[in-house]
């Protein structure tokens, strides 16, 4: 069961929209709470990250038996150096980001810990693609 | 598992209801639907937040209630009041001649449900702080809203703190004090005066707590309106004054919007309003809010006091409560008050009462048990949807072109019940059977 949606760099207003949808699905299906709970958080991030740093992103979502699949697809900066990325407190954000309340360096972290597998490829200037799996049987 | 009945307070009088669709709209859970040109309930469904009452623009739908004359079964009859009762009356009534009009009612004790609040603003601080991997923990206090997270955020069951409303806990320590004078169980009847549909609903079947302690529901417009009239007469020249007990400070507002967030330490918010409430736990939900301690969230704008069972305007109500509270505690400065509450003989034994146990989700949202064929439904209601005209009208009987699609997968439903199908439908005699099924025979004799 495939969904794709549209998520548009700078719009923090509605970022998270996708995944509010997306949770409303996983709660259909009758996914274990605390999966759903997991795959929330970490779909969350990933779709702030695109709000926060890409121009234009899209949310590719595959509901198969026995796991989730979550892709970000954006144009953007790209990242780069991924491992220094995914430490705990870097963070590119700007000043009126962090502001918002965003950018505290937790982003990458915080989904690696919520899936299973988290698959980053980036090329510089022109943008990032983040892939989610979670199990769920 | 084995499902369980659930009581519901709310009722739909089946005389007066004409199927005008107002309450289905209104629905937090989508509970309700237009059959047979009536309103009924989705009992799986229904958290009894009354919304649907207050919609509905003539009445049709009522809180059950104990037969008032119950009261008179036991030798001892305990009026448990939520002190949200004073607020509904003007000002220049003071609240010992409000509580000596409800003892002229028939009942032998007035106390306030509210007694408790002071040692569970101890204990949520403990449970807090003893559970640091939950948060936010979320307040159990609100009926409505716990069934409303079991029903429509399941995975937030487990952040609701386990331990029981101040009522519960007042009930608790003042029939212990009664069975420690010597009184029998079955002389005592405590009948709480409720302000809400959800409260009662609480009580008949409880979650996470074995039998409650209260033996009976006496709605709160009720007995507002027969003490009122009492008070207006004037007819008693002698009024018992009670014996007064009064709350702490704390406690007097524990019943309105921050009265609970107010007592516990660490980062705190207050929600009133169930929409409000609705999008506060799909932020917990989603990750978006995140680093609260605690979280009180109450059904009702303005919390009780704008509670379903209420006259008086929750505004005013707010106001004559917050008042209260001041005069409290100017007395407590000038040293008038000489409080001995009955419950800070039985802290121990509140105490040891004063958990419940583990609550379990319930979803409504789950489409089917089995995730493959919660798949194929899902598919199904994406397709009936492209041809729905998505213009959520009701006339179906069901809240939303959604809820009629899901409903038609369910097997509740079926497609020719939309208006718009229907004049697409070849077959007249299979068209007004449809309609009819919705609306009631006597509807179509009215347009003809």
């Amino acid at each position: 069961m495939e969904f794709e949606y549209p998520i548009e760099g700078g719009d923090f207003t509605r970022a998270g929209m996708a995944s509010s949808q997306v949770k409303k699905v996983l709660k259909q299906l009758n996914i274990a709470p605390a999966i759903i709970k997991r795959i929330a958080v970490a779909m969350y991030e990933a779709e702030v990250n695109v709000v926060a740093h890409a121009f234009k992103g899209t949310m590719l979502v595959n509901i198969m038996p026995d796991k989730v699949f979550i892709k970000f697809i954006d144009e953007g900066p790209g990242i780069h150096d991924i491992d220094l990325a995914m430490q705990e407190g870097f963070s590119t954000a700007t000043e009126s980001v962090r502001q918002m309340g965003f950018g505290a360096g937790m982003g990458l972290p915080n989904i690696k810990k919520n899936v299973d597998e988290l698959q980053i490829s980036s090329v510089v200037n022109k943008g990032t693609t983040v892939e989610l799996t979670t199990y769920i049987s | 598992m084995t499902e369980k009945v659930f009581h519901h307070a709310l009722k739909i009088l089946e005389d007066v209801c004409y199927g005008c669709t107002h309450c289905i709209r209104v629905c937090p859970t989508d509970a309700l639907r237009v059959r047979y040109g009536k309103a009924y309930l989705l009992p799986e469904r229904c958290i009894d937040c009354g919304k649907c009452m207050k919609a509905c623009p003539v009445n049709a739908i009522i809180i059950d209630q104990d037969d008032f004359n119950d009261i008179f079964k036991y030798k001892i009859r305990i009026a448990l009041v939520s002190s949200i009762l004073i607020g509904q009356f003007p000002r220049h009534y003071s609240s010992r001649k409000i509580y000596s009009g409800i003892l002229e009612q028939g009942f032998t004790h007035v106390y306030e449900a509210e007694h408790g609040a002071g040692i569970l603003a101890e204990e949520i601080n403990q449970f807090i702080e003893n559970n640091k991997s939950v948060r936010p923990v979320i307040s159990s206090f609100c009926p409505a809203i716990v069934r409303l997270i079991q029903v429509r955020f399941p995975s937030l069951v487990e952040n609701i703190m386990l331990l029981k409303a101040p009522l519960d806990l007042a009930a608790l320590s003042f029939k212990n004090e009664l069975l420690e004078r010597g009184y029998s169980e079955d002389e005592i009847g405590i009948f709480y005066v409720t302000p809400c549909a959800a409260k009662i609903a609480a009580i008949k079947s409880p979650v996470g707590e074995e039998n409650s302690p209260i033996n009976g529901v006496i709605n709160m417009d009720l007995i507002y309106n027969k003490v009122y009239r009492d008070l207006k007469k004037e007819t008693r020249s002698t009024c018992i004054v009670p014996e007064k007990e009064q709350l702490k400070a704390e406690e007097m507002g524990w019943s309105l919007t921050g009265g609970e967030a107010r007592n516990i330490n660490g980062r705190c918010l207050s929600i009133d309003g169930i929409n409000n409430a609705i999008d506060f736990l799909e932020g917990i939900e989603n990750g978006t809010i995140t680093n609260f301690d605690f979280i009180e969230v109450r059904a009702c704008d303005q919390s009780c006091a704008g509670g379903i069972l209420t006259s008086s305007n929750r505004f005013l109500t707010t106001e004559r409560l917050e008042e209260r509270i001041i005069k409290y505690e100017n007395d407590k400065i000038e040293g008038k008050i000489f409080n001995n509450k009955t419950i800070d003989n039985h802290i121990d034994f509140v105490k040891g009462k004063i958990s419940i146990d583990k609550i379990e989700p319930r979803s409504i949202l789950k489409l089917d048990d089995d995730m493959e064929s919660a798949m194929k439904k899902m598919g199904r209601i994406q397709r009936i949807l492209s041809f729905l005209p998505g213009i959520d009208c009701g006339a179906c009987g069901t809240p939303s072109c959604k809820t009629l699609a899901e409903d038609i997968v369910q097997g509740r439903a079926k497609t020719s019940d939309c208006i718009f199908i229907q004049t697409s439908l070849n077959v007249a005699a299979d068209k007004e059977i449809r309609a009819e099924k919705i609306w009631g025979k006597d509807r179509f004799r009215k347009l003809t």
